[in-house]
Formats: C-alpha cells, structure tokens, sequence
C-alpha cells in the first residue's frame, strides 16, 4: 500500500500542481481519481472543511490547499529538487507570487464558462493580470531562466497552469488572451517551461485537454441558458 | 550589519496588527510608521507598487509584503526567539491551512456584516458564526491554535478580536453567547503583552467604521 496518496481529478491544474511536483521531486504515489458529483467518503473525511482536490495523504495524514501541500512536500523532502530558495528573503518573494496566483487567475477560468459580456469582462481582467505578471515577475527571469532559476520551483508550478491550460481554454472558447508580441516574456517563460524536464513527460495531452474544455464548455453554456429561460 | 526596520500600517488593520505581535512577541524592535491610506505615501507606492497595501515590513530597505508572509518571514529570520510556527511539517502545514482559512473567511464575511441591511446582513452573520464554529472545532481543549503557547494561526486571527465588538452592534448579535470557547481563547491571548499592547480598543474600531460608512456612502 503507498505510503503517499494523491486524490485528485483530470485535468485540474490544481491537482497538476502536486503531481509535478511529486514527479520533480521522484515520490512514488498513488493517485485516486475522484468524482466530484458523488464524493467519496475517504475525500469527505480528509477533507471535511472544503471537501475539494486536491488532497495529499501521507503514512494517513491529510494535507489540503494545493500550494500548502506543494510546501509540505519541499519541507518532508528536503534533499531532491528544492523548490522554493534556500533564503527567507527569497521564500518570501516566491510566496508573494504563489499568493498572487491564487488571487488572480481566477478570471482566467471565467473565459470559458461565459460568453459575450461576461466573457470580455473576464478578458480584460485577465489581461490587466499579465500585463503585472509581465512587467513585474517574469521580468525578473533571465532568458533561459525559471523562478527557481536553471531548474522549475514551486513559483513556477503556480503559473505553470497557464500555459498549456490557457492554450486549450483559447481554442475553445475562441478568443485569444495571450498575444506573444505583448507578452513576450511570459510566453518564452511558458514554452521552458512545457519543454522542461520532467515536466514535458507528465503534462496532460494539448488535444485531450481541448476536447475537455470543449465539452465542459458546452455544458456550462447550454445550462446558463436553460437557467434564463 | 544594524538590522533596520521599518513597518508601513494603520492603527486599525487587522492585517497589521499580526505582524505587530509577531515583532513584539519576538522583542524585535522597529520603527512603526503610520499610513493615510487616502493619501498613501511616495514610500509605500514604491515598497508595494502592484497592491499598493498595508502591511509592508521594510528590512534594510528590502520590502516584505502580505501580512501572513510577513509573519512567515520574521519567523525564519529570528526563528530562535518565540517560534510561531511548528518545527515539523504536517503541523505546519495545518497552520498554514488553519492561517489560510482564517485569510479566506473571517475578514470578507466580517466586512459584509458592517456594509449590509437586512437578510443579507443576517446571512452574513450566520455565515461568520458558522466560521467562527469551525475554529472553536479546531483549537478543541488546546490553550492556543498553537498548543501550549502562542503560534501562526492564533497571530493570524487573534487582531479580529478588536473588530468583534463593531461586528455585534452592526449585526446585533452576540458572540461570547454563540462562541464562548472562541472568546476564553481570545482573552487568554490577551494576557500576552505583545497583543494587548497591538489591538486597539473595540469601541475606537466601532467608531473607524462608522467614519468608513460616512465616507462610502453606506447608510
């Protein structure tokens, strides 16, 4: 029986987030997929506050809150892949962005579960977000660099989300958020990062992830507008 | 190296006052400047230019931001002196989510009981006492969130015990009466100079919003 288990659901960037860093790092796991529409009680008992994935279950204690578990992870294994700088000055920097993250990316789900006004509301608050992201944190990296510098780390996992993600929520919502000639630093960020190692070999399929939102898309529509009717 | 630092506040932030305790409980001294939010300093524009917020921990003219990150920060830089936060990592990582918990319900659902009327002022009280229960559930027979001794997620919630005072007469309920557990744990946290000498009187708090209503335009 694996000592760490990881409830989770396909293709949360949130549950993700865990997986890759548990991959960075070489835990084994076993990942239990959840359905969400009828939860389990192993969910309901380690998760009573929130009942939400994903949840991490280590040796039977439960860790909830993606970036909370991300940080026990690095702190239960110090020794592989650090993930966020050894510095507290620097830790508190990368929390700053993680937190900033948590906040603001939000209004980027909204690009798929709206339409018309909603939807450019949703668009435009986005984009004020990368404009920040743009100018103040990947700013900061060098050309060949990640937020952990020569390796991924945990700022980078926050974001990490936005790349592939945003891509497929583009294409099926139709309209394009992330124009490279105006952020071009995020958009080199983002290609690093889908190319990394490690990472390249456990980020979900680009075409499995836009058939996904597709269909959830066309739910989400067809139930707003049987709601007005 | 001299350690200097500068913590950009108001009297009156809940926020504030976590990283106030956390300095004083710690015996770390600072320079506390005070901040007009209407009319926010040159110095605090360019300390925090993306949230342009309060706290702002400066140390030796690097900037700290984000109240709960601050705390973390003083914790590991002057970890030998009153840890807040506990030594292993499942502990830890149950105050960060008890902290993260407290960030996420108790000042919006607060903020709704002084700016609101009628049912949704009623749901909102609900909603806060409901809160409030859950921690009581969580701090169970323990003198603090933190065990024995003050840690991260009583800093973290103990600054709202200020405001509970102008949250009952804006909402006229009680909380002692729906959550006495929550309030022994409150005073015992007062017993602590590092917080009796941060919170502010509640009737001063009751009075700030008030003056907040009048300047919002919220009857």
């Amino acid at each position: 029986m694996a000592d760490v288990k990881l409830l989770g659901t396909w293709p949360s960037p949130f549950s993700y987030r865990v997986i890759l860093a548990l991959k960075l790092k070489g835990i084994d796991y076993e990942y239990i997929e959840q359905d969400l529409s009828n939860k389990s009680p192993l969910l309901l008992q380690s998760n009573p506050v929130y009942k939400k994935i994903p949840v991490l279950i280590h040796g039977g204690n439960p860790i909830s809150e993606s970036m909370t578990i991300l940080q026990y992870i690095d702190e239960s294994w110090p020794e592989t892949h650090p993930l966020l700088p050894a510095d507290p000055y620097g830790r508190a920097v990368a929390r700053f962005w993680i937190k900033f993250a948590e906040e603001k990316l939000s209004s980027a789900s909204m690009i798929f579960r709206t339409s018309g006004e909603e939807q450019g509301k949703a668009v435009r608050e986005t984009v004020e977000v990368m404009e920040i992201l743009e100018e103040h944190a990947f700013g900061s990296l060098k050309e060949k660099g990640f937020f952990g510098g020569e390796k991924v780390n945990m700022v980078d996992l926050a974001y990490g989300v936005m790349g592939r993600w945003f891509d497929a929520i583009e294409e099926c919502s139709g309209v394009k958020v992330i124009d490279p000639l105006k952020f071009p630093l995020f958009c080199g960020w983002a290609e690093r990062f889908n190319e990394a190692p490690v990472i390249r070999d456990n980020l979900p399929g680009r075409k499995e992830l836009v058939d996904f939102y597709k269909r959830r898309r066309e739910m989400m529509l067809a139930a707003a507008a049987a709601a007005s009717n | 190296m001299a350690n200097e630092l500068i913590l950009l506040d108001t009297w009156v932030s809940p926020f504030g006052m976590r990283v106030r305790i956390a300095l004083r409980e710690k015996g770390i001294k600072f320079e506390y400047k005070e901040e007009d939010l209407t009319n926010k300093s040159d110095l605090l524009l360019k300390m925090n230019p993306i949230h342009k917020k309060i706290p702002v921990l400066i140390h030796n003219g690097k900037p700290v931001r984000e109240s709960g990150i601050i705390v973390q920060y003083v914790d590991e830089v002057w970890h030998d002196k009153a840890p807040l936060l506990p030594s292993e990592p499942y502990p830890r990582a149950q105050a960060r989510f008890w902290a993260d918990f407290v960030d996420k319900k108790i000042y919006d659902t607060g903020r709704k009981i002084w700016t609101t009327k009628g049912d949704e002022q009623k749901s909102a009280t609900e909603e806060f006492i409901g809160y409030l229960k859950t921690l009581e559930a969580e701090l169970g027979d323990k003198p603090y969130f933190g065990g024995e001794k003050l840690g991260y997620v009583d800093v973290t919630m103990i600054p709202f015990y200020s405001w509970f005072h102008a949250y009952e007469v804006s909402g006229n309920f009680s909380i002692e009466s729906n959550c006495p557990k929550l309030m022994a744990w409150a005073k015992r946290c007062m017993q602590h100079e590092s917080v009796s000498k941060t919170l502010p009187d509640p009737k001063k708090v009751y009075e700030f919003i008030l003056q907040l209503k009048k300047r919002l335009g919220i009857e």
